[in-house]
C-alpha cells in the first residue's frame, strides 16, 4: 500500500464517520426531549457535517481523480464507505444516542489531539479546528451519560442498557491495519492501539461517577473500516443520496 | 410572525373615559412610546394578550423545526444540509428566547408546552402543510420566512420590551434564512426541467398558504384594534399582506416562475398589485386540526416530550442528589 492510498483510506475513516454519525444525530431535529438538548444535537451534526466537507475534501485532494467532498459523500456505495461501525448504530432512545455521542467523543477527543501534532499540515490544519468542536462535544455527552446514569432508576437502567448494547462496537476504533501502519511510520497518525489506555480512563468515568457498569468483554465487531457493514449503512444512504441519485447532473 | 387570531380582551378598545386612572397613565406611556418592561405595572388584558401572542409565536418556531427537518438527511449536498442544519437549530432558538421573554409575563415555558399539547394554544397554520419536494425548503426560506420577517420587523418596536429586543436578533436570522430560501429556488428556477418543476409545484402550494399566514382580513379580525392601541401589533393584517405580494411578485417573476393566481395585476394608480384572497375556509378548517399535517405535527411534539420525560426527570434527580452531596460535605 502507497502512502497516497493508505491517506486517502485513512481520511475516509474519519471523514465517512463524522457524515454517518452527523446523519444520525439530525435524525433528531425537532424531536429532541428539551429544547436546550434539540439545540444542542443539532449543533452537534452541524459540526460533524462540517468536519465531514473538510476530511472528506482533503481525501479528494489527496486522491487526485477530480472528485469533491460531495462526491464522495453523494456517489458512492456502502462497501466503499470506511465508516466506525458505532456511527451506523439507531439512534434508540436518547440514552442510547447519547452514549453513542460519549463513546464516540471520546475517541474522537483523542485522536484529534494527536493528529493536531501531525507531519501532514493539512491533517493537523482540520484536527486543531475539530478539535475544539469535539471538546465541549465530549464535555456535554459525557456530563450527561454521567447524570442520566446517577439519575433515577429508569435513567439508570436506560443508560446501562445503552453501554451494554454499543461497548461491541468500541474495540474497532483501537484496531490498526496495514494503512494506518504506513502512517504511523511517517509520523502521519497516531498507532489505534496507543489512544486504548486514555480512552480507557475516560470512559471509566461512566463508572466511578456515573454508577454504570463497564460490560466485561473484550469483543468487537469490526469491518467498518474495511467496508464491510451493517445493513443500516444501506438505508442511510438510500436517504441521504436519493435525490443526487435521481437527478444525475443536476446542481443544487 | 407566526401569531395569527391572537385574542385581545375580548371586550373591544376600551376609550379613554372607560379606564382607571391607572390604564390611563399606562396609555400614555404606550403612546409616548415607551417601552413597558417586566416589573412594570400593565393591564391583565395586555399581559395575557402578549402571554398568548409571544406564546404562539415560540410554539410555531418550535413546530416549524418538523416541516423542514423532514429534509436535513435528504439534502442534495454537504453545504445545503449544513445550511439546513443551522437554520432548523436557529428557529429552536428562537423558540428559546421567546419562551424566555414569555416566562418575563409570569408563565413557565413548561405551561406553555402544556398549553400547546392540549391544544389549548395554537401555532401557525403554515407549518400544517407537508414538506414534499426539496424545493418545499427553499419555498419556506423565500414565502414562509419572508411573510414572517413582514410582520416581525414592525414588532422590534413592539411596546414590550423583552418582545421587542427578542425580535431584533430574530430579524437578523430570519433575513439570512430568507436568502438562503431565495437561493434554492434560483438554482432549482435556472436548473433541469425537473427542478423548475419542482420550484413551480412548490410555489402553487405554498403561495396561498403563505397569504395566510398574516391571518384574516382586518374586517373579519376581531382582536386587532385593542392589540393596535397597544402596540403590541403595529401593522394590520391587510396592510403586511399587501407589502408581501408587492415584494414577493417581482421576485417570482426574475424566478420566471407564475404566481398561481390568475386575477393578480399591477394596479399602475395604486402602485400596489391586485390578487385574489386564499380560500379563508381552508385557513379555519387548519387552524381547527384539519390541515393535511396537523396530527403528525402536533403528535411528533407531544411524543418527543412524552419520550424525552425519563430524560428530564434523570436530570432534576440527579440535580437533587448532587446538591444533596454538596449540602452533606
Amino acid at each position: 500500500m502507497t502512502q497516497q492510498e493508505a491517506l486517502f483510506e485513512f481520511l475516509l475513516r474519519l471523514g465517512d464517520t463524522t457524515l454517518i454519525l452527523g446523519h444520525r444525530v439530525s435524525e433528531w431535529c425537532g424531536h429532541g426531549p428539551v429544547l436546550e438538548e434539540d439545540i444542542a444535537l443539532a449543533n452537534t451534526a452541524l459540526d460533524l457535517i462540517g468536519q465531514t466537507q473538510l476530511w472528506l475534501g482533503l481525501a479528494a485532494e489527496v486522491e487526485g481523480k477530480g472528485r469533491t467532498a460531495d462526491d464522495l459523500a453523494y456517489h458512492r456505495d456502502a462497501w466503499d464507505f470506511r465508516n466506525l461501525l458505532i456511527a451506523e448504530r439507531p439512534n434508540g432512545d436518547f440514552g442510547h444516542t447519547i452514549m453513542r455521542q460519549f463513546l464516540y467523543d471520546a475517541w474522537s477527543s483523542l485522536i484529534l489531539f494527536r493528529l493536531s501534532g501531525s507531519t501532514d499540515p493539512g491533517i493537523a490544519a482540520i484536527a486543531q479546528k475539530a478539535g475544539k468542536e469535539v471538546t465541549y462535544h465530549l464535555e456535554r455527552s459525557a456530563d450527561l451519560c454521567i447524570r442520566l446514569g446517577d439519575g433515577t432508576e429508569e435513567s439508570h437502567r436506560r443508560m446501562q442498557d445503552a453501554l451494554d448494547a454499543l461497548w461491541p462496537y468500541t474495540g474497532e476504533m483501537f484496531l490498526g491495519d496495514d494503512a494506518d501502519a504506513v502512517l504511523v511510520e511517517t509520523g502521519i497518525a497516531p498507532d489505534p492501539d496507543d489512544l486504548r489506555a486514555d480512552w480507557d480512563a475516560t470512559v471509566s468515568r461512566l463508572e466511578s461517577e456515573g454508577t454504570l457498569t463497564l460490560p466485561d468483554s473484550s469483543f468487537a465487531q469490526t469491518g467498518g473500516k474495511t467496508g464491510r457493514h451493517s445493513e443500516h449503512l444501506g438505508y442511510i444512504l438510500a436517504e441521504m443520496q436519493w435525490l443526487q441519485r435521481a437527478y444525475p447532473g443536476a446542481t443544487w | 410572525m407566526y401569531a395569527q387570531m391572537v385574542k385581545s380582551t375580548g371586550k373591544g378598545l376600551k376609550s379613554r373615559k372607560e379606564m382607571t386612572p391607572e390604564e390611563g397613565r399606562f396609555q400614555d406611556r404606550i403612546d409616548a412610546g415607551e417601552k413597558i418592561e417586566p416589573k412594570d405595572w400593565m393591564p391583565d388584558g395586555y399581559r395575557q394578550t402578549l402571554i398568548r401572542q409571544i406564546g404562539q409565536h415560540a410554539h410555531s418556531e418550535i413546530v416549524g423545526q418538523l416541516p423542514e427537518g423532514n429534509w436535513i438527511t435528504r439534502a442534495p449536498t454537504l453545504s445545503r444540509k449544513l445550511i439546513l442544519l443551522a437554520k432548523v437549530q436557529d428557529e429552536a432558538g428562537h423558540g428559546l428566547y421567546l419562551y424566555c421573554a414569555a416566562e418575563t409575563l409570569g408563565v413557565s415555558r413548561d405551561e406553555l408546552t402544556e398549553a400547546l399539547h392540549t391544544g389549548r394554544m395554537k401555532y401557525s397554520s403554515i407549518f400544517n402543510y407537508p414538506t414534499l419536494t426539496w424545493a418545499d425548503i427553499g419555498a419556506i426560506g423565500w414565502l414562509v420566512d419572508g411573510a414572517a420577517i413582514m410582520n416581525q420587523v414592525p414588532l422590534q418596536r413592539t411596546s414590550y420590551g423583552p418582545y421587542a429586543r427578542a425580535m431584533v436578533r430574530i430579524c437578523k436570522e430570519e433575513s439570512f434564512h430568507q436568502r438562503q430560501g431565495y437561493d434554492i429556488m434560483m438554482k432549482m428556477a435556472n436548473g433541469t426541467e425537473a427542478q423548475r418543476a419542482m420550484a413551480q409545484d412548490a410555489l402553487n402550494r405554498f403561495w396561498y398558504p403563505s397569504l395566510m399566514m398574516f391571518g384574516p382580513s382586518d374586517k373579519d379580525s376581531v382582536h386587532s384594534a385593542q392589540s393596535m392601541a397597544w402596540k403590541i401589533k403595529i401593522n394590520t393584517n391587510d396592510e403586511l399582506r399587501q407589502k408581501f405580494v408587492d415584494q414577493t411578485v417581482p421576485q417570482a417573476e426574475y424566478l420566471g416562475l407564475t404566481i398561481p393566481d390568475n386575477d393578480l395585476k399591477y394596479n399602475k394608480k395604486t402602485g400596489h398589485y391586485e390578487f385574489s384572497d386564499p380560500d379563508w375556509t381552508e385557513f379555519f378548517e387548519v387552524l381547527k386540526g384539519n390541515g393535511p399535517c396537523n396530527r403528525e405535527r402536533l403528535g411528533a411534539r407531544v411524543k418527543a416530550w412524552d419520550d424525552g420525560a425519563w430524560v428530564r426527570d434523570g436530570l432534576m434527580a440527579h440535580a437533587v442528589k448532587h446538591s444533596a452531596k454538596i449540602a452533606a460535605e
